[in-house]
C-alpha cells in the first residue's frame, strides 16, 4: 500500500519512467485515488516541461569572435614560447 | 536499477565527426576547435547564466571554459562525451564566479543535506493548462529565472544539468563529483521547490489550495 509520503519519495523515478513496473503500477493506482498526489505529480511534470522548453539565451554580440581571438592569441604565444 | 548496465552504456561515446574535430583541435587546429565552440556555446552560456544569474559572469565563464578546454585537451580521454567534459569545466568556472561574488562559503556542492527535513509540499493547486500562452516569452523567462535563482546552488545546479541540459543521472553525478543517490535526492528537492514557486504564479484562478495528507 503506497502512502502519500512513499509517492513523494518515488516521484522522480515515476516522472523519469525509471521505476520498476510493479512499483510503477502501485504509484499509478495511488494517483488515481489521491487527488493531492495527482496534482503534485502533474504540476511537477509541468515544471520540468516549462524549463525544458526554454530556448537557450541568445549569445551576447561578438562573443564568439572574442573567444576565437583569445584562442588565436593564446596559440600564437605558445608557438612563440616553443621557438 | 542503478546496476543495470544498459542504463549507463550509451552515454560514454562521442560522435565520430566530433571525435575527429577534437583530435584536430588537439593537434592545435583552432578552426576545428571553433566548430566545437559553435556547436556548444549557446548551451554553455545558458547553463553559466542560470548558475551565476549574471550576464557578465556568464560571458566570462563561456570564454574561460573554452580557453581551458583548448589548453587541457590532452586530458580529455574520450571516455565520456566531449560535452560532459566541457560541462564539468563550465560548472566549476560558474561556481568559482558565485563564490567570488558572494565571498562566503555558502556555495558548495559537498554540503551535507542528509540531515535536512523531508521535502516540503505546501501549495497544491491545479495549473492553467497553458501558462506559457499567458505570458510573453520574455516574461516567462523572467519568471523561470527568478524561481530558479531562489534555489540553493547545490539544488539549482543539479536541476539545470538534469532537466534543462538533459544530462543523465550518471553524467550529472560524474560532472559534479556526487554519488547517484545525492543527485537523485537533490533533484527531487529542486523539482519540488520549483514546483512550489511556480504554482504560486501559475495556479488556476479560483482554485482552492488543498491540504496535503502526510
Amino acid at each position: 500500500m503506497v502512502t502519500c509520503k512513499d509517492f513523494l519519495r518515488e516521484l522522480n523515478d515515476f516522472l523519469d519512467e525509471t521505476a520498476d513496473p510493479a512499483l510503477r503500477a502501485e504509484l499509478e493506482r495511488h494517483i488515481t485515488e489521491c487527488p493531492n498526489c495527482w496534482v503534485i505529480c502533474d504540476t511537477t511534470r509541468k515544471t520540468i516541461k516549462v524549463y525544458k522548453g526554454m530556448e537557450p539565451d541568445p549569445l551576447p554580440e561578438q562573443v564568439h569572435e572574442k573567444i576565437m581571438g583569445a584562442l588565436r592569441k593564446k596559440r600564437c604565444c605558445e608557438d612563440g614560447e616553443h621557438e | 536499477m542503478e546496476s543495470d548496465p544498459h542504463e549507463t552504456a550509451p552515454i560514454y561515446e562521442s560522435s565520430p565527426s566530433e571525435a575527429l574535430l577534437v583530435e584536430r583541435a588537439r593537434q592545435g587546429d583552432v578552426t576545428a576547435f571553433g566548430d566545437l565552440i559553435s556547436k556548444y556555446e549557446r548551451r554553455i552560456y545558458r547553463m553559466a547564466r542560470q548558475i551565476t544569474q549574471n550576464d557578465e559572469d556568464a560571458e566570462d565563464v563561456l570564454q574561460e571554459t573554452f580557453l581551458k578546454a583548448f589548453e587541457h585537451l590532452d586530458s580529455f580521454q574520450g571516455q565520456s562525451k566531449f560535452y560532459t567534459w566541457l560541462t564539468r569545466i563550465a560548472v566549476n568556472e560558474s561556481l568559482m564566479k558565485l563564490r567570488k561574488r558572494k565571498s562566503d562559503r555558502t556555495v558548495s556542492l559537498d554540503e551535507n543535506i542528509e540531515t535536512e527535513e523531508e521535502p516540503i509540499v505546501r501549495e497544491i493547486a491545479v495549473w492553467d493548462d497553458t501558462p506559457e500562452l499567458r505570458y510573453s516569452q520574455e516574461e516567462m523567462r523572467q519568471i523561470l529565472d527568478k524561481a530558479i535563482d531562489g534555489l540553493k546552488p547545490i539544488f539549482r545546479t543539479v536541476f539545470i544539468l538534469r532537466d534543462v541540459e538533459e544530462l543523465s543521472t550518471e553524467e550529472t553525478a560524474e560532472v559534479l563529483g556526487l554519488s547517484i543517490a545525492a543527485v537523485k535526492s537533490r533533484l527531487l528537492r529542486a523539482r519540488l521547490q520549483l514546483r512550489e514557486k511556480l504554482t504560486r504564479i501559475f495556479k488556476r484562478k479560483g482554485d482552492q489550495i488543498l491540504g496535503y495528507a502526510k
